[in-house]
């Protein structure tokens, strides 16, 4: 007998421009200490499936059209608010997915975790108390004690997370809706939360609904999956079954999605042409608050006394976790942070040190590709516009010859030519980053940094950037510092690797060397860290 | 925190020193003086009179001892009330603006938040629009017609409340705190609407919501912290602009305030007497400004130990 049986769910959202059916007909059961995931891109209505049955979509404009969801023997969508209030955090509980956002920033941890003890439980503050420092415990925060009355900004992202399951099991629930818990962290703080979450099923016979994005993740800890397209499961079925004889040919692009395998090409052609290099960097040293003369214990060394060498037509990728200083590796390249000390050369020409002005022409050779395109690109700029201005800016179209070179440049990224008059929020993900590419190699620079292009992306979106990526800097001869925290990505695409961590340089070499044989304890750890597809069988 | 608040009040110096100086040099460069009154005074007297009060000698003269004579804290004597010193004046008006400004910032604080916190949890809804309309009034009904209008229905029509005076008869300082009132009220009201808008569609409200509290924790112990921090943050400004900005109102309904000295000492050309008040409120409006960014801060958990540790 299933723990939750979900039949027939319809959910429907009225809109001012028509019914959106977010949910369609899906039916799914979890059973006690089993892990079902519901793997889907972003907007295909896996959370809504889980929050419906929480009463935790908004209504209007979300509404239920049909189904029946009984859990434990009462079906939760007629129950009445107060009825459900006693089952979310009691019986049902939910882990989000960015734990920063997701706990209060002002209540301290302490006084979040208790919530569910006063309000379920009635038991006493003092007694709460004892339990939560026992479960922080538990779940692996050290110090819990001292730590009770923090404040959510003073934990690190995997031990907020870390908070965020000791709140959701606090009052013992059965069920426990995972909502991509581990996008929001770094490779090996995920392998650690994901473990944590495996142990804490196993003791307490817990049911899992595990909602993610990420197939490699999904086929590690689910027992079976779901895949959901636009509101309906394609694919449902025991996990060997859906990774191994995928039927829609939905889960099949997905699965042949993910970067799983060496770059394309023989990976030993960079490193047979000695061409000088591009970029020579040696000692460089960019830290904040703080100099080699005046250090204190506000001082940050993002980047440590990191000597490499990029040659032409390379593309070196860096893998680090978040704060290891990759970001800022790149952002000094480009200049636009400070550099401490140390030499950057270009093409043989020193970038350190120049004004504002020298560094003109350089701009145009050395362009940069942002994580976010949204973000990075001007909302009140149609795409013409946002690919015109840096031609005109340097001086590289006349008032003639914009307009072919800029419906040039869409069609080397792919974008259809009738999109040129179109605003950034009117594209997708996928095709704004497009945009954001097109505005990098406008200007024909020799040197791209790209950071963390495709992190924002779904995966089949993920594949196509990266396959437009590997194509243009054939085309354009580019040579490119590829800043990630995806090691499948960085295989795939690059031809050598530098691993940072803590600001330091601390391993580089030819991908496939570095992937099969990592020197360091650390890049061992990472790529221990990394979801694979076949981890399932061990 | 200490290092936070030294640092502010020494910002503090150049602008009352450029407030001070701007006051200075455009009241002197008005038309007529203190003393050139409808009624024409002998030269001789006039001669005098200017002597006393230092108005003969030269313009920047005159400006160095003000300042002399202000950071030993003396504002100086009043030029149209003989033997009274501006220290004196403000001291006897204060008490009666004080408690008005007072009385006018709860109210503005208790009925605003209410108001917008009620119109925020049901946005676009009856209970949405109706306190926010109502607000909308409050904003554009100025109080020298608000007041009126509120001594006409609820003094003259429903005889409910005295329409004049102050701590002469009991209720007499009902009507003036409300007119006062009703303009911040009504601006608070859209603050808070706007905060708490802002924090219920926060992640962190759905998580409490995840976790079964009933929906009255939810607003008041997860959302009010962070949806009233822009309010926090206009009240200090606001008390100030209660204090300098309630002539009007000291005027309709006869109180014996600050803000009439300030008006008439204005029309009177009474150098020192504009120049006290002004500054007097220029200082008034730093000083609160100041709490109520303290108290946005100190609400903050995170800014709070940020500023305490640049302290330590």
């Amino acid at each position: 007998m299933a723990l939750l049986e979900v039949d027939n769910l319809s959910i429907w959202f009225h809109t001012r421009n028509g019914v959106v059916k977010a949910i369609d007909s899906v039916s799914f059961s979890v059973a006690e200490g089993e892990t079902l995931a519901i793997v889907g891109e972003s907007g295909s209505g896996k959370s809504v499936c889980c929050y419906s049955l929480l009463g935790l979509i908004p209504s209007p404009p979300g509404n239920i059209e049909s189904g029946t969801a009984i859990f434990d023997g009462r079906d939760l969508l007629t129950l009445s608010e107060r009825e459900l209030r006693k089952v979310r955090g009691s019986k049902i509980a939910t882990i989000f997915q960015d734990p920063m956002t997701s706990l209060n920033p002002y209540l301290t941890i302490g006084e979040q975790l208790i919530e569910p003890l006063l309000y379920h439980r009635a038991m006493s503050r003092k007694d709460a108390r004892g339990r939560a420092i026992q479960l922080l415990d538990e779940v692996g925060i050290p110090g819990a004690k001292q730590r009770f009355d923090s404040y959510a900004h003073e934990f690190s992202g995997g031990m907020r997370q870390r908070v965020m399951i000791a709140m959701a099991l606090i009052a013992e629930p059965r069920l426990l809706i995972a909502d991509e818990p581990t996008t929001a962290l770094d490779v090996t703080i995920q392998a650690q939360t994901l473990q944590l979450i495996a142990d804490l099923q196993k003791q307490r016979n817990l049911a899992v609904i595990f909602i993610s994005h990420d197939l490699a993740v999904v086929a590690g800890i689910a027992d079976r999956v779901a895949v959901m397209k636009d509101g309906q499961f394609v694919e449902y079925g025991p996990t060997e079954a859906v990774f191994d004889r995928a039927q829609h040919p939905y889960t099949q692009s997905l699965l042949a999605a993910i970067p799983g395998g060496a770059k394309p090409g023989s990976p030993a052609t960079s490193s047979s042409s000695p061409d000088s290099p591009l970029i020579e960097i040696s000692h460089l040293k960019t830290w904040f608050n703080g100099t080699e003369e005046t250090t204190s214990n506000a001082t940050v060394k993002a980047v440590d006394d990191v000597s490499l060498s990029i040659t032409k037509n390379e593309i070196l990728g860096i893998v680090g976790e978040s704060g290891s200083g990759k970001s800022t590796l790149g952002r000094s390249i480009l200049q636009l942070v400070k550099t401490t000390s140390g030499s950057i050369k270009f093409d043989g020409e020193e970038l350190c040190g120049l004004t504002p002005h020298q560094l003109i022409p350089y701009r145009r050779r050395i362009q940069m590709i942002f994580q976010d395109p949204y973000a990075s690109l001007n909302p009140r700029m149609t795409v013409f516009d946002a690919l015109a201005e840096p031609l005109r800016y340097h001086g590289l179209a006349t008032r003639k010859t914009v307009l072919p070179q800029v419906l040039n440049l869409m069609d080397d990224v792919g974008l259809a030519a009738s999109a040129m008059r179109k605003y950034p929020h009117e594209f997708s993900g996928g095709q704004r980053q497009r945009i954001a590419i097109g505005r990098a190699i406008a200007t024909k620079p020799e040197f791209i940094v790209a950071d963390e292009p495709v992190s924002a992306l779904d995966v089949t979106i993920q594949a196509q950037i990266l396959e437009l990526i590997l194509r243009l800097v054939e085309k354009h001869n580019l040579t490119m510092l590829f800043i990630s925290h995806d090691l499948s990505v960085v295989r795939y695409i690059c031809d050598r690797v530098a691993v940072m961590h803590g600001g330091e340089l601390i391993e580089s070499g030819a991908t496939e060397t570095l992937w099969h044989h990592p020197q360091t304890p650390y890049a061992q750890s990472l790529l221990a860290a990394v979801p694979r597809l076949s981890s399932r069988s061990s | 925190m200490g290092k936070f608040v030294l640092h502010r009040l020494l910002q503090a110096i150049p602008v009352l020193l450029v407030v001070i100086t701007a006051t200075f040099f455009l009241v002197r460069s008005a038309p007529g003086g203190p003393f050139s009154a409808e009624k024409a005074v002998p030269p001789a007297v006039l001669k005098a009179l200017e002597a006393r009060y230092q108005l003969d000698q030269p313009v920047l003269n005159q400006y160095f001892s003000y300042l002399g004579d202000l950071a030993a804290g003396d504002l100086g004597p009043s030029f149209r009330f003989p033997g009274r010193s501006v220290n004196e004046m403000i001291y006897a008006g204060l008490p009666a603006t004080a408690e008005l400004g007072l009385y006018a910032l709860l109210i503005s604080m208790l009925l605003g938040t209410t108001a917008g916190v009620i119109a925020a949890l049901k946005p676009n809804t009856a209970q949405d629009y109706i306190p926010m309309s109502t607000a909308m009034i409050g904003i554009c009904l100025p109080s020298f017609l608000l007041g009126p209008l509120m001594m006409l229905v609820f003094g003259i029509w429903l005889e409910w409340v005295p329409i004049s005076g102050w701590g002469n008869i009991p209720g007499d300082k009902i009507l003036p705190a409300l007119t006062l009132a009703s303009g911040y009220t009504a601006y608070v009201a859209r603050l808070s609407r706007g905060g708490m808008l802002e924090v219920m569609s926060q992640d962190y409200i759905r998580t409490a919501r995840a976790k079964g509290l009933p929906e009255w924790i939810v607003v008041i112990k997860h959302g009010l912290r962070g949806g009233l921090i822009p309010v926090v943050a206009f009240a200090g400004p606001a008390f100030a602009g209660l204090l300098s900005g309630s002539f009007v109102v000291e005027t309709i309904f006869q109180i014996p305030g600050l803000g009439r000295f300030y008006v008439q000492a204005a029309f009177n050309r009474d150098y020192t007497m504009i120049m006290g008040t002004t500054v007097f409120f220029a200082a008034l409006i730093i000083l609160f400004n100041l709490l109520s960014d303290i108290l946005a801060v100190w609400l903050n958990p995170k800014l709070r130990q940020q500023t305490n540790g640049d302290s330590g």
